[in-house]
């Protein structure tokens, strides 16, 4: 396939897919590398990295492994990450298709909706929504998911309208085609690719707001995340800054790797703006 | 220098073996391959070719406005002694403009829309003159007037949008001549006008030329054009000088096999022999109107347009009827009327007997396989990612055909209209504007409709290919009896198919009748208008039909 062709031939963008690899990798290992669980004592706390052979990134104020949380982190990261912009997609897809191609009053509210919503800082709408459903994973990721839809719902929703007066529509509409074949058949695969590379945003938003959710110590506290890890070591910031800062590189590293993705697709699916 | 083909004496511009290379990956290596002519003070020199001939790509190496990665390879661009090919970029800046000017096909996006035509203008007369503000006023004025702009005073004050199509290539050329240039480049400037304009714009080049003497480089894709106004010819296809000469002798006798195919492929303006028509009424439209409201708040300030007005045909069963007019005329309008795509305000609409616009929208899309629709733009019309066979297949499928046999009927369909089965299963984009205007023909016909409604099935295609899907349309239209209402700008397109025109301007018809009769006998003004506008017109009509 071409797309592929033009994504390999980014070294940016096959950097970013390697980094996400390993990633996931330290996601499905985790179990298999560290079989004890995260979140027990493994040792004396603050133990600083490199210096105990048992513990190659030290030990948090706690005294558990920071290794294997960050191992373990990964998984959480990515499904709150995953998840999060599979609800975001989703209801932007929805809205968006919808509020484009019906146009009118259909367009007007959703619209309303939508502006509604973005006005709202989403990191204080996270906090509202959390604070009420309280902060287990799910009610998180789902939060996290509802507070982004609105920029893929204007993206989607501008595709449409540019797409849906096009001749291949009309031709569709000649053909007899309902609306739905309309929406899902003709205009949606034309209007996903920029969508698609919009996702990777999405994704990397919801791992920073997971984070800084943790970071509060607003999020779901029963498991290793590496939001939470950045917490706890907020205690010990000035002298054993390594707690926060392990953590740290991992969402840096992360969120670069979905970044560098989400830039590499972009190229490889709308190879015309290359160049600008 | 030594003479090489197309070298004429007191030449202004001359091009000597010029090659231009195309990036890795396109369709050839060469975009031009050693062309080599020359352009005379005080002559139209016309450059013809279809798409993909590299004519275009000669102006802008000229101009060395070539895109990036396109590149000079060889050969010289002489001009006033100097090789433009080799001239450095800031001799090309002082260049163009001042001594060598173009104009494009499409005014409104070589305009700026933010600043006023005067404005426009002037800044050619400031850039390269240091006229005192006054002086460049008064040049402006006299530029517009020599244009024939009506009320030049206003039209400077104009922003671009205010001005019709027409006027505002009237500026543009007006823009262009501003610094007296020896040589002008017309890279298709009529293309994208109706054909009443076009006429306009071409006596305008031609009486501007006559009396400054300018030398023009005039790029196009029609013969009736080059028969309105070329002095001498050059034939260009795939980045290869064919054939060049005066205009007289390549028109009368072309040598070369291409250019005999070109011409050959102009249709000619006399009507083919008229066929008996069926008296059974198929289709028949009575006091059809649609109006637009666009803008204003409760009702204030509103504009309302009538695209449609109180329009009434009827198309006989086997006829093909043609709905001629120009851009604005509400032709297309009328025909997304007819298939209902819009609804229109009042009026019926009877199919076969059934009153076709008071059907419920469910109703709708069961009944609409009786009639389809082509669409004008092949590039358009096509859904990018679905393969051949599946749009072909699509309709039937929609209506309850099972989907093996509806994609067994598309390879059918494909051999119908002159397709390789074969090619099913490639994406449009895998094939040329003509084959794909015959999937989209084979989509339509998929459903065996009664009645088909073309817009402008030719209009985006080089008239080579033009022909051939003509002549498709003539052959299924016997074969399978099919009524056809075929909406076209192009009168010359027109009298090759139709048994019937309809003549609209503004939202109204105002002549119709049997082709023979309309075409060599018009009563209304603006039929015979429109037909003393077709470039060439002495040439088309001297012209037999395609044997069909």
């Amino acid at each position: 396939m071409d797309a592929i062709k033009r994504y390999v031939r980014s070294p940016a963008a096959v950097l970013g897919l390697v980094l996400l690899l390993g990633i996931i990798a330290m996601a499905i290992s985790a179990g298999h590398v560290y079989p004890r669980d995260p979140l027990a004592l493994a040792g004396r706390p603050l133990i600083w990295p490199f210096s105990n052979p048992r513990f190659l990134l030290g030990t948090d104020n706690s005294g558990r492994d920071i290794a294997a949380q960050i191992f373990y982190g990964a998984r959480i990261s990515l499904l709150i990450g995953g998840a999060a912009t599979l609800i975001a997609i989703a209801i932007g897809i929805l809205v968006g298709a919808l509020a484009g191609f019906y146009g009118g009053w259909v367009d007007t509210v959703l619209m309303r909706i939508t502006e509604a919503f973005q006005t709202l800082p989403n990191f204080v709408l996270l906090l509202v929504l959390v604070a009420v459903f309280g902060s287990t994973l799910t009610t998180v990721t789902i939060a996290v998911g509802v507070v982004s839809w609105p920029a893929p719902a204007r993206l989607t929703r501008a595709e449409f309208l540019s797409l849906r007066n096009r001749e291949f529509v009309q031709a569709g509409r000649t053909l007899g085609m309902k609306d739905a074949q309309l929406i899902l058949g003709e205009i949606l695969p034309n209007a996903l690719p920029p969508v698609i590379v919009y996702a990777s945003v999405v994704m990397a938003v919801a791992i920073l707001l997971e984070s800084a959710l943790a970071f509060l110590r607003l999020s779901d506290p029963n498991v290793a995340s590496w939001g939470n890890l950045i917490g706890l070591g907020r205690d010990v910031l000035r002298v054993q800054w390594y707690v926060s800062a392990i953590p740290g590189i991992a969402i840096l590293v992360t969120v670069l790797a979905v970044s560098l993705v989400g830039q590499g697709l972009n190229d490889a699916l709308n190879p015309r703006l290359r160049g600008r | 220098m030594t003479a090489s083909p197309g070298a004429v004496p007191d030449a202004v511009l001359s091009i000597e073996g010029l090659s231009v290379r195309l990036p890795a990956g396109a369709d050839r290596d060469r975009a031009l391959a050693d062309v080599s002519l020359s352009l005379a003070a005080n002559e139209i020199l016309c450059v013809v070719g279809e798409s993909g001939s590299g004519k275009s790509i000669m102006a802008n190496a000229i101009m060395r406005l070539l895109p990036d990665r396109v590149t000079i390879d060889s050969g010289r661009v002489m001009f006033e002694g100097r090789d433009l090919a080799a001239a450095s970029p800031a001799e090309m800046r002082k260049l163009r403009g001042a001594s060598i000017a173009m104009i494009f096909q499409e005014p409104m996006t070589a305009l700026n829309p933010l600043r006023t035509i005067g404005d426009q203008i002037g800044e050619m007369l400031s850039v390269h003159t240091h006229l005192a503000r006054g002086e460049i006023n008064a040049r402006v004025q006299a530029l517009l007037a020599d244009v024939h702009i009506p009320d030049p005073e206003r039209a400077a004050k104009a922003y671009p949008h205010e001005l019709s199509g027409g006027q505002r290539q009237r500026a543009m050329i007006a823009m262009a001549l501003a610094l007296d240039p020896k040589v002008l480049i017309a890279d298709e400037p009529t293309t994208a006008l109706d054909v009443t304009t076009q006429a306009q714009i071409l006596k305008l080049i031609r009486e501007l030329q006559q009396r400054r003497k300018t030398a023009v480089l005039f790029i196009t894709h029609d013969f009736g054009v080059v028969a309105e106004i070329a002095d001498r010819v050059v034939v260009m296809q795939h980045g290869v000088v064919v054939e060049q000469g005066p205009a007289q002798s390549i028109l009368a006798d072309p040598q070369h096999a291409y250019t005999r195919q070109l011409i050959a492929a102009v249709p000619p303006l006399t009507a083919p022999p008229p066929r008996a028509l069926s008296d059974e009424i198929i289709l028949d439209l009575s006091n059809v109107s649609k109006t637009y409201r666009s803008g204003g708040f409760l009702g204030r300030g509103a504009r309302v347009t009538a695209a449609v007005k109180n329009v009434s045909l009827v198309l006989p069963r086997g006829a093909t009827l043609g709905i001629v007019g120009e851009s604005g005329s509400g032709k297309s309008t009328l025909a997304r009327c007819i298939v209902r795509l819009i609804d229109p305000d009042s009026g019926s609409i009877l199919l076969q007997g059934r009153d076709w616009a008071g059907l419920r929208r469910a109703e709708l899309r069961r009944e609409t396989r009786h009639i389809q629709m082509v669409f004008q733009d092949p590039f358009a019309s096509l859904n990018p990612r679905r393969k051949a066979a599946d749009l072909v297949a699509q309709g039937p499928i929609i209506h309850g055909t099972p989907r093996a046999q509806a994609l067994a009927d598309a390879r059918d369909l494909f051999a119908l209209v002159g397709l390789d089965p074969s090619a099913a299963d490639r994406f449009p984009h895998e094939f040329s504007g003509g084959q794909r205007q015959r999937i989209g023909l084979a989509r339509a016909l998929a459903l065996k409709p009664a009645v088909l409604i073309a817009d402008e099935p030719v209009s985006a295609l080089d008239v080579s290919v033009q022909a051939q899907v003509l002549k498709l349309l003539v052959d299924l239209r016997e074969r399978l009896g099919l009524s056809i209402i075929f909406i076209t700008h192009d009168l010359r397109v027109a009298a090759q198919i139709c048994d019937r025109v309809v003549v609209m301007k503004d939202g109204m018809v105002v002549e119709h009748g049997a082709t023979a009769d309309v075409f060599g006998n018009p009563w209304h003004s603006y039929t015979k208008a429109l037909l003393n506008s077709i470039p060439g017109g002495h040439f088309a009509r001297g012209r037999e039909g395609i044997p069909s």
